[in-house]
């Protein structure tokens, strides 16, 4: 932090952040989207599982009455209309959002980490390198969709499956990322300067090389939780992901398949939250990449 | 550049072996008992031992992996479960949909990109660069089906230019056949757009920076002929990396592609095996385009050699 002080690095650096519009716009977007996810309970208008055969596939904006338990009637309006199971869109939409979130955090922290230690070790020491990065050589080589498509095939559907089966994909890029930064450090002169006052080879790793890696490691992670949402939606769309009753946006837009040239709204609505937040984390990291590692703006 | 391109074919072997494996293991780590889906659901225990027998599921792993190896070498991709077909006939089937929309979302791609990642790239830090830059991050976020569906909303169901799904093979007329492979090449080509439009932009923004561009300016040649003969010539290398890099990523769009379309190809088949769990289909699926991946790249590395004559190793 060299001419700092550590409390005024922080300072500049949130000032940069605050400059960078891609940023600002990516960071808006996203807080938004958290929000309808974790406020989910309370803005929505029914529950999204309910089914309602006498409203099926009906276009937005369509009012119904339902009676409570106590015989009075409820008017309903079906914002963005009803699937054909007669089930609130905007409901499960609002609702889709937590999944979406929850599956880009989890695949981005989860891939992030095993991919960091795997990159260390293989940067740092030679006999391991080769056996890892070969795995990982013939890891890439299998297309990230369909390699998911044929685990989550084989291992039951599930949440944690596809978890696991997108993490499985992005593991490698991660760890090509940190060990080419390892293996461009271990030779500058203060590791060296290390190694010959005696540091342990962990202390080394984690208090000389480790730092080295965060800034493009914060920036990929980004990337790949835009990623891991899309790859979900993808899954579920072809019906192999998430349970069909679960409110993903995947999920919503399969349902939407077979309706689309009557009801495109159960196709574009689900569409149009999936892309506007895949664009946000796109934003936010090519942002963070500019501000944070400006060579790998060449790189890209 | 004989020792080159030894070199560089036998790195593509460990590749290759380990996809193999990977491929093999992966169908060894189902929770899924292959004998049990034949059988159906109805299969008494000794039926399903019979079927695990005959598929040689109860030898050692090693024997199985070499059966496995030995069958798949001579071109034998087993039986499909669920078509009751040879996978390798259910293959060559469904190539010709899945090899026209690949091929037509390139060259769509390239026609598209370059271009505009050119223009990008001339006119850095302008409009015209943010407006190129805006449209590629869009392409990069918004998801394959979701264009498929909007370019089908409007072209076919509003506008009634273009049929709104379906193949037609190119041997009962090209225009049928054009015309079916219009929109999903264009809702492919989105994402890879998106990719080459960036790394063009970034490599002639790199070439433009050179002294002999500026020695092409200085001798009074105008701004197409250097920006055409100079520039983007030097900028082709990684130009054409980025379209084998993107192959992966083209490959995971096809599947989705063919989905929306209804086209009868390799990953419509990909998704209809996984649904079915048709493992000997998934698997000689997986293998085939995972080995056509990493094919395309080496084929695309040695041929540097070919138009960059600077490239000696």
């Amino acid at each position: 932090m060299n001419a700092f002080t550590e409390s005024s690095g922080r300072v500049t650096l949130w000032r940069t952040l605050l400059r960078s519009p891609s940023v600002m716009i990516g960071a808006a977007i996203l807080l938004c989207v958290l929000f309808i996810g974790l406020a989910a309970p309370f803005l929505h208008t029914m529950s999204p599982d309910k089914i309602n055969p006498s409203v099926r596939n009906k276009l937005p904006g369509y009012e119904s009455t339902l009676r409570d338990d106590e015989g009075n009637k409820i008017q309903f309006v079906h914002l963005m209309g009803t699937d054909s199971l007669g089930r609130d869109i905007y409901s499960r939409v609002v609702f889709g959002a937590r999944v979406s979130l929850l599956i880009g955090a989890t695949v981005a922290v989860m891939s992030a980490f095993i991919g960091l230690i795997l990159g260390l070790l293989a940067g740092y020491f030679r006999w391991l390198d080769a056996i890892v990065m070969r795995v990982m050589d013939g890891l890439m080589a299998i297309p990230a969709i369909l390699l998911a498509l044929s685990m989550v095939a084989l291992l039951n559907a599930g949440l944690s499956t596809v978890i696991l089966a997108i993490v499985i994909t992005e593991i490698p890029r991660v760890v090509r990322l940190v060990r080419s930064v390892v293996l461009s450090v271990r030779e500058e002169p203060y590791v060296e300067a290390a190694i010959s006052v005696g540091t342990p080879t962990p202390v080394l790793l984690v208090r000389h090389i480790l730092p080295n890696t965060i800034a493009p490691l914060i920036v990929q992670t980004t990337y790949i939780a835009a990623h891991a949402i899309l790859v979900e939606a993808v899954l579920s769309f072809l019906g192999v992901g998430i349970s069909p009753e679960t409110p993903t946006w995947g999920n919503i837009m399969a349902e939407g398949r077979a309706m689309f040239v009557m009801l495109p709204h159960n196709i574009f609505f689900p569409g149009l939250f999936l892309a506007v937040t895949v664009l946000a984390v796109n934003l936010f990291g090519d942002g963070l990449r500019d501000l944070l590692d400006p060579r790998m703006r060449k790189r890209l | 550049m004989f020792r080159y391109i030894s070199k560089r074919v036998f790195a593509t072997v460990p590749v290759m072996a380990i996809v193999v494996v990977l491929v093999f293991l992966m169908l060894r780590l189902s929770a899924a008992d292959p004998a049990a889906i034949i059988a159906g659901d109805n299969a008494t225990t000794e039926e399903i031992q019979d079927i695990r027998v005959k598929l040689g599921l109860d030898q050692p792993v090693l024997v199985q992996f070499g059966v496995w190896l030995t069958k798949v070498s001579t071109g034998n991709l087993g039986e499909s479960f669920f078509f009751k077909k040879q996978v390798s006939e259910l293959i060559l089937d469904r190539l010709e949909p899945t090899l026209s929309l690949a091929l037509c979302t390139i060259i769509l791609s390239v026609m598209i990109a370059v271009p505009l990642g050119v223009l990008a790239a001339y006119y850095t830090g302008t409009w015209i660069d943010r407006l190129v830059m805006g449209l590629a991050v869009l392409g990069f976020s918004i998801p394959v089906f979701v264009v498929g569906y909007l370019l089908m909303y409007v072209f076919s169901i509003e506008l009634s230019w273009l049929p709104v799904q379906g193949y037609q093979r190119l041997s009962e007329g090209f225009w049928g056949w054009l015309q079916k492979l219009l929109l999903p090449c264009f809702a492919l080509s989105a994402v890879y757009c998106a990719l080459i439009a960036r790394i063009t932009r970034t490599s002639v923004q790199e070439v433009l920076g050179e002294d002999y561009i500026r020695t092409a300016h200085a001798k009074g040649l105008t701004n197409k002929i250097v920006l055409m003969r100079h520039a983007l010539r030097n900028a082709a290398v990684p130009i054409v990396t980025v379209i084998g890099i993107g192959i992966a990523l083209l490959i995971g769009g096809v599947v989705v592609t063919e989905s929306v379309f209804s086209i009868p190809g390799l990953g419509r088949l990909t998704v209809d095996a996984v649904l079915a769990r048709d493992f000997p289909t998934v698997q000689a699926l997986v293998l085939l385009f995972s080995l056509t991946s990493v094919m395309v790249n080496l084929l695309i590395d040695l041929s540097y050699t070919l138009f960059d004559p600077r490239i000696r190793y």
